[in-house]
């Protein structure tokens, strides 16, 4: 132990500082690349922002708060009179609709796989979800517009219109002339776009519940339905609620396939078998021969998706925060 | 590094040649993209320059050309003379195409479905919303029309063809001049939009009681039925390339300073009310000079070898008393 020591105090100081500072330079070049990584984020963010707002500007001055509640979208007019109405309301109807039947089939899928599929079984199905995910946005788009949509116009529609004609209310929702194109229609198509989101990421967290939870309540007779209602959703309602918004925020921008399928109306109908826009489809049809304050507008429109995204994924930042809040109580 | 060098050299000893091809390069209108693409191909084979067009829609090719990104700008709206001046730019139409208004109705064949320019207005103002409605019986006393709702069809992009067909319904209807009258983009009052020109023939092919406008050569590729129209003569003209070349001729081109006619509603007992010309934009004074010259050759062997090559793709090529204005304009305007 002497003799060790003695090599060590020999070497010693010089070379255990050095060494030190070799760590100490390493880990603060790290810190320094990660912190940069991490800022430009919001650098890139503002710069967006920054461009938006210019590029808006003329808009915004000629129209100011009342494009939000101007419905007339007349680019040709002299001048052109702009309003974010429509596609506001189309963006959240297709987004809506599309989440109303996108959560119960994801998490249908996602219990199934995870509580009662086969083995042999569950392999094909979570590979046919991660499939859809990969389908480019345009082919969602044709297959709507090719397929879908003559389906809907002369089967699903018809059939819905005259189940709820002269029904108060859900009468003028499902009202018609029956349509290739219309808000439905995209909606159904953004509600199978969005699936995979949400099932695979219910599906991840459901497989974090510690077994011995879900065998401790079938030990005491719950069914299987009373598991995951109780058990495996309680546990797991943060992240799916995470599944839930990523799908959203998806919902909420997808471009191409909307701008197929969706017939781009500014007027707002009260029927969801009507033609219909929605800001990112509205962008995408005009903006390459646009120009002036029509342009600006379109810009404008997009400064509008930016701030409605933020405010839906801040909305969902406070339900986690709360939630988090309430299981730590 | 040899290679390079090599490279290098090679490229040296052609410029110096002047032998040298520069690489034409051009972007705008998506409408004219199918022929300005083949006759790039045949001139390529030609000659060995190549040409590079990007069919970006025409208010992007606008852009592009006053940037003095590209040789050319093409455009299917054209300019008005005073912008033209501002940006020290030549334009000139380069070739035509013709946009039909085509329906789905059963028993009904093509060219025998009669439509004039205010009926036309009345459908798509949303005024005329049945097929038997008085109107269009009126012009059509021998077909029997059914009586269900008319479903109208447009496009949802901006575009150089909703800008031509908008711009014949403001000419021929008064109400639509001041609904809606005329652009890229405008705010439809009725109908569902389809995107790009396949997107309205799509659309009218499968919907039943249908009607849309696409460019003729949509129609005929999809087998849709057009109608005939009555022109500013009071004639019933069908869609042919004659009718399409008769709007083109009778249009009065010398008067026109940069060549801005829109050729809808021309005179003429034959003429094709809704005939479009798509333009080429190119500055005076170019800064890249070698590729500017050879782009006028290109444009110039285009329409000296090119006609039979539009008409193959449905396109009419520019009349000859045309071309020969044209080449006026380039000897007294661009500058070598």
């Amino acid at each position: 132990m002497a003799v060790e020591s003695d090599v060590m105090d020999a070497a010693g100081p010089y070379d255990r500082a050095r060494a030190l500072s070799a760590f100490k330079l390493g880990d603060v070049t790290f810190y320094w690349i990660t912190r940069a990584c991490a800022i430009s984020v919001l650098l890139i963010l503002g710069g967006i922002i920054i461009s938006l707002i210019v590029g808006a500007w003329p808009a915004i001055r000629e129209y100011g708060a009342a494009f939000l509640w101007t419905q007339r979208w007349a680019p040709s007019a002299d001048p052109p009179v702009l309003g974010a109405l429509g596609p506001i309301y189309g963006t959240l109807i297709t987004s809506v609709i599309a989440m109303m039947i996108a959560i119960p089939v994801g998490l249908g899928i996602a219990i199934f796989l995870t509580e009662i599929c086969p083995i042999w079984l569950r392999r094909p199905i979570g590979l046919a979800v991660e499939l859809l995910a990969g389908i480019p946005s345009i082919i969602y788009g044709m297959w709507g517009f090719f397929v879908l949509g003559p389906f809907l116009a002369n089967t699903f529609q018809p059939f819905m219109i005259s189940v709820f004609d002269g029904v108060p209310v859900l009468g003028t929702i499902f009202a018609g002339p029956p349509s290739y194109l219309s808000l439905f229609n995209a909606a159904l198509i953004l509600a199978i776009m969005v699936l995979p989101f949400i099932t695979s990421i219910s599906v991840d967290v459901f497989k974090t519940v510690p077994p011995v939870l879900k065998e401790a309540a079938y030990g005491v007779g719950c069914t299987t339905w009373e598991v995951v209602r109780n058990v495996v959703i309680p546990y797991t309602r943060v992240g799916v609620i995470g599944g839930i918004m990523l799908a959203l925020g998806r919902a909420l921008g997808e471009t191409m396939a909307v701008t197929f399928i969706i017939g781009n109306s500014f007027k707002i109908q009260s029927s969801i078998f009507a033609p219909g826009t929605t800001i990112s489809a509205a962008i995408a049809s005009e903006f390459a021969e646009s120009d002036g304050l029509h342009q600006s507008g379109l810009i404008l429109l997009g400064l509008l998706l930016f701030v409605l995204t933020f405010f839906v994924l801040a909305a969902a930042r406070l339900m986690l925060m709360r939630l988090e809040k309430k299981a730590g109580n | 590094m040899n290679f390079l060098r090599t490279i290098v050299a090679a490229g040296l000893v052609a410029a110096s040649t002047s032998a040298f091809a520069a690489d034409i390069t051009g972007a705008g209108a998506t409408f004219p993209f199918p022929i300005y693409s083949k006759w790039a191909d045949a001139y390529k084979k030609e000659t060995g320059n190549g040409l590079n067009y990007q069919s970006i829609g025409s208010g992007a090719g606008i852009k592009q050309i006053q940037a003095k990104t590209v040789t050319f700008g093409a455009t299917d709206a054209p300019l008005k003379h005073e912008t033209l001046e501002k940006d020290g730019l030549v334009q000139w139409p380069m070739v035509m195409g013709a946009i039909v208004p085509v329906v789905n109705l059963e028993g009904i064949k093509p060219g025998e479905l009669v439509l004039s320019g205010e009926v036309l207005g009345d459908i798509y103002l949303g005024k005329i919303k049945k097929w038997d409605d008085a109107a269009i019986a009126k012009l059509n006393p021998k077909l029997k029309l059914p009586g269900d709702a008319i479903t109208v069809v447009r496009r949802s992009d901006g575009s150089g063809t909703t800008f031509n067909f908008t711009d014949y319904l403001s000419k021929s209807s008064a109400d639509w001049k001041a609904k809606v009258g005329t652009g890229t983009a405008v705010e439809w009052p009725t109908g569902v939009g389809a995107k790009g020109n396949e997107g309205v023939a799509g659309n009218v092919g499968q919907t039943k009681n249908a009607i849309g406008y696409v460019e003729y050569a949509y129609a005929k590729q999809n087998k849709l039925t057009h109608a005939a129209m009555i022109n500013k003569a009071g004639k019933t003209v069908q869609p042919t390339i004659e009718s399409f070349q008769a709007a083109a001729s009778n249009a009065d081109w010398a008067k026109a300073p940069g060549y801005y006619v829109i050729l809808t509603d021309q005179p003429g007992e034959a003429s094709w009310p809704i005939t479009a010309a798509t333009f080429i934009l190119m500055h005076k004074a170019a800064t890249d000079k070698a590729a500017s010259q050879e782009a006028i050759k290109f444009f110039k062997w285009s329409f000296e070898k090119g006609g039979k090559m539009a008409e193959e793709l449905d396109y009419i090529p520019m009349p000859e008393s045309v071309v020969k204005l044209i080449e006026k304009t380039w000897s007294a305007e661009i500058k070598s």
